[in-house]
């Protein structure tokens, strides 16, 4: 199908420079039980082309679904008109930005593809799994759900390049809220848990055997006492570690921010040019890695949205900061090296640097070892809560789940656990990594940015990390 | 030179847009069987984007998108599809046809639907507002030339926007406006930039001019060296920008009536009687004076406005028809989050605001809001763009960026010491998916105190 719209561009394409067409076509449903009651499903055909002109210098985009022969050339017209009509006030020229170049194809595995499970059984599943969660008075809102999506996109050049993906996004949940009075606490499973492939995945990930556990610790958390407010040690574990990657080294390693393509909505970075090379982001322990290869974390992919190929990378090698996360045209315009990360979230939207997947690499102890080398401490899990400045550095996140740690052994749960630090100074204080059995893959599917807006699936897996003397605190009480 | 408004063509493009739209629902009309009801629903819009940076365009292009959602009921069952459509013609129609089969293999799948609910009463409107818009390209080319100098980086965004609704019951409603959005930072430098925006429906070069003046003037102050702050409390004025946002963190879930019954929103001890605002804080959910449609998804038309809070007390909630089904209520809107949000005005006038702070924080904006305390809605988040730290009524210096941590019973309940008189009308610059409709009509706050923490 995309073959064939790529032809019939082809057939109408302005006279330009050079043009591409990128087609894109997804499938997606979500089904969600709450309270044993099965939510609308929704089902989506997604398809439609983003097509962009060179020309006179300039370059422009024209997105469209309307895909018969005149829509496809009105959209290539009007691309045209934006290069020509922007050309002599554009921030990057033509030459700047890259060109696609040869055929390829790829395709991310599948063992059991969501398409093929009846939906029956999905329903009967979650059903269920709805039943386990209420298993307490105290619970007053329970709900389990997948959502699942398979692309197809095809980019086409006037030079003749081709490259054909296929990407697939597997996202199982559960949640329970428990409440008491005035507190409401919730317990979830799998915000942060989407991951690329099929049905394997969610057998691999257990998600709905773990309902009854989730929704005890729900009601456990109304009993806790709210946690405590002083310095301590900190041991993350890998889901929280997901939310603590992706805002406080992914983004400010992004390369569109640094060159203040951002400044206006998602903001810039504490990381300057002048830094890779030299700067000291965290400690001996931290290396960091850029992986599109990691075919079950769910931003694995063959080539980024502007052809490049993707390859894996390494962002902060034992502290030390080496590269952005900078596709080729952020590249030209800095002058440093990149990944293969410009990235659009769907047909309607031009690419931009994102991130992909991103993840810290094992060190050598186990969860047991870094919980047992905390004497005065406390344990967090499943995030909650994330904020952080516009340059990436203050930031406060907070977690659903916490236990205290006390002379090296697990102490009793609080509530509404927080932390808050400086992502420039905070990752200095790492100095326990999880070892490669205790690497956890998590990915999230709604990470937001650009402008316009757009939001995509991005990909972190981590072992458990503990940092020391964290700025710790509860609630309001 | 002005940039061209263009108005007629844009009308007649919306119209032809609806009139398929319609035919398409007659289409599904005719391949009903007996027991069978639909509803088809549009969304849609015809934008330009144009991204600057460094005063300079950055990427610049179209969209344009058609999105149908079909629901078919039968039995009490119901199931939907959603797919991306061309201009209407004859392979949407066959592509919708198919989908109709699609659907009926599907409802055989499903449990009959408890908390259904949609109108059997025919709708009948046509709202088509292109509003004054500007050439694009024209307009970008102005801006340009009025910001020579100054470090520009933000967004344009302009066209209609387009939405629609048809059901077997014989609802045709269909609802497309012209807006613009320019939203935009002048910046000093690392962080230190002033927040501007002008959108609306009517384009008026003059205001463009005025607002980036009023930038050029602001940019001298952020030039001075940055006042550090411990954490602590202090006074501030909270302009209706970051007012916005902090009423956003209510919104999400703090005025749904499904996350007030099931105890799972922000204002739950607000409800609950435990809590109360000031007595100045009344907010409305003011459909009639919005940009979004007189219409919800399933059907129904909403009311003129929607109480929420009423000096300082609930005074409502946001009913959408699922829940309305479930708990036995009315319908009241689309989505049980405020669209049109309005917030009544207080006494104090704008222009004296800066005197009443006397020494304090003006809080042009605040950014990445998030709860450390749902239960008891307590909001952390940052400043951002043109803070500035106010000695004796004048402005002295820019802020180093500071996280505040408080509750919205302190922020606006206990320590709100005034409303300004003035609002200003906040239109929603975000694009996830496609150009919102949202917006809101907010004063600035007086408050005595507000906790900084890092």
């Amino acid at each position: 199908m995309l073959d064939a719209i790529a032809e019939r561009f082809r057939a109408v394409a302005p006279a330009c420079d050079f043009w591409s067409l990128r087609a894109v076509a997804r499938r997606s449903r979500s089904v969600n039980v709450r309270q044993g009651v099965v939510q609308p499903v929704h089902e989506a055909h997604d398809l439609g082309v983003m097509v962009t002109v060179h020309a006179a210098g300039g370059v422009g985009y024209a997105a469209t679904s309307d895909l018969g022969a005149s829509g496809l050339a009105a959209a290539g017209s009007r691309a045209l008109e934006w290069a020509r009509r922007t050309a002599s006030s554009s921030l990057v020229s033509s030459g700047q930005l890259p060109r696609p170049q040869g055929r390829a194809a790829w395709r991310a595995p599948v063992v059991m593809p969501w398409e093929a499970q009846p939906i029956g059984d999905l329903i009967a599943t979650l059903t269920a799994c709805c039943a386990s969660l209420k298993r307490h008075d105290a619970i007053v809102d329970w709900s389990a759900g997948l959502a699942a999506s398979t692309t197809e996109s095809l980019l086409t050049t006037s030079d003749g390049a081709a490259i054909a993906q296929t990407t697939r996004l597997i996202a199982p949940h559960l949640g329970a809220t428990a409440n008491r009075g005035g507190e409401s606490q919730e317990r979830s499973l799998g915000r942060d848990s989407a991951r690329q492939g099929g049905c394997e995945q969610v057998a691999d990930l257990g998600t709905w055997a773990q309902a009854e556990r989730v929704a005890d610790e729900a009601v456990q958390l109304l009993a806790a006492p709210d946690c405590p407010g002083k310095r301590m040690d900190l041991v993350l574990l890998p889901s929280q570690m997901t939310l603590q990657i992706h805002e406080s080294i992914g983004h400010p390693l992004e390369l569109d921010r640094i060159l203040g393509d951002e400044r206006n909505y998602a903001g810039t970075s504490f990381v300057t040019p002048d830094m890779f090379g030299s700067y000291r982001y965290g400690s001996d322990l931290l290396t960091v890695s850029f992986d599109p290869g990691d075919v079950s974390e769910v931003a694995s992919y063959g080539f980024d949205d502007d052809g490049a190929p993707a390859r894996r990378e390494l962002l902060i090698d034992r502290g030390v900061l080496v590269r952005p996360l900078g596709g080729a045209a952020s590249q030209a315009r800095a002058g440093l090296p990149g990944t293969a990360n410009a990235r659009a979230c769907d047909w309607n939207r031009p690419a931009i640097d994102r991130m992909a997947n991103l993840n810290v690499e094992p060190g050598t102890d186990t969860l047991e070892t870094l919980i047992a080398q905390v004497e005065n401490g406390i344990l967090m899990d499943a995030n909650r809560s994330w904020s952080i400045d516009d340059s990436r550095n203050k930031f406060q996140f907070g977690c659903e789940w916490a236990r205290l740690i006390v002379d090296g052994r697990l102490a009793g749960v609080v509530r509404n656990p927080n932390y808050r630090g400086v992502s420039a100074t905070f990752w200095r204080s790492l100095d326990g990594v999880g070892d490669a059995a205790s690497r956890r893959v998590h990915g999230t599917p709604n990470c937001g940015k650009g402008e316009p807006n757009q939001v995509i699936a991005v990909g972190h897996a981590s072992p458990p990390c503990r940092f020391r003397d964290v700025e710790v605190f509860g609630g309001a009480g | 030179m002005s940039a061209t408004v263009r108005s007629d063509e844009p009308a007649a493009a919306a119209a032809a847009q609806r009139d398929a739209f319609f035919r398409l629902a007659d289409a599904v009309s005719g391949a009903l069987r007996a027991g069978e009801e639909f509803l088809l629903r549009c969304s849609g819009e015809d934008s330009d984007f144009v991204r600057l940076n460094h005063g300079r365009v950055r990427q610049a292009g179209a969209v344009r998108q058609r999105r149908l959602s079909l629901q078919l009921v039968a039995d009490g069952r119901s199931a939907t599809v959603a797919c991306d459509a061309g201009g209407g013609d004859d392979s949407d129609r066959e592509r919708l046809l198919g989908l109709v089969s699609g659907l009926r293999v599907q409802l055989a799948h499903l449990p009959a639907d408890p908390h259904l609910l949609f109108s059997r009463e025919a709708l009948t409107s046509s709202r088509i507002e292109p509003g004054r818009l500007p050439d694009p390209a024209s307009a970008i080319d102005r801006l340009i030339t009025l910001a020579d100098g100054l470090d520009l980086v933000g967004i344009w965004a302009s066209g209609l926007v387009h939405r629609g609704l048809a059901t077997s019951a014989g609802t045709r409603a269909w609802h497309s406006v012209g807006t613009f959005n320019l939203d935009w930072s002048c910046y000093h430098t690392g962080d230190k930039a002033v927040k501007c925006a002008y959108a609306g429906t009517s384009w008026n070069e003059s205001v463009l001019a005025a607002r980036l003046s009023e930038a050029r003037r602001t940019l001298p102050v952020l030039a001075r060296s940055p006042q550090r702050l411990s954490p602590g409390a202090y006074r501030a004025y909270l302009a209706p920008a970051a007012l916005d946002d902090l009423l956003g963190m209510c919104s999400w879930g703090g005025f749904s009536c499904k996350a007030q019954r099931t105890r799972s929103g922000p204002l739950l001890r607000l409800h609950d009687g435990a809590e109360r605002l000031h007595p100045a804080v009344t907010l409305t959910e003011d459909h009639a004076g919005g940009l979004s449609p007189g219409f919800t998804d399933a059907g129904f038309a909403k009311p003129a406005s929607v109480p929420l809070i009423t000096a300082g007390s609930p005074a409502g909630s946001l009913v959408g028809a699922r829940s309305a089904r479930e708990f036995a209520l009315v319908p009241n809107c689309a989505h049980e989050a405020p669209e049109s949000l309005r917030m009544d005005a207080g006494d104090l006038p704008a222009e004296t605001a800066l005197h009443r702070l006397g020494t304090g924080l003006w809080i042009s904006n605040v950014w990445y809001c998030n709860f450390s305390d749902r239960s008891a809605c307590r909001i952390t988040g940052m400043t951002r763009f043109a803070c500035l730290w106010i000695e004796n009524g004048e402005p002295v210096a820019p802020l180093a960026v500071m996280r505040f941590d408080d509750t919205i019973y302190r922020l606006l309940g206990a320590n709100l010491e005034a409303l300004t008189c003035e609002r200003e009308h906040v239109l929603e610059a975000g694009t996830y998916g496609g150009r919102g409709l949202g917006s809101s009509l907010l004063p600035g706050a007086l408050v005595g105190e507000i906790a900084l923490t890092l």
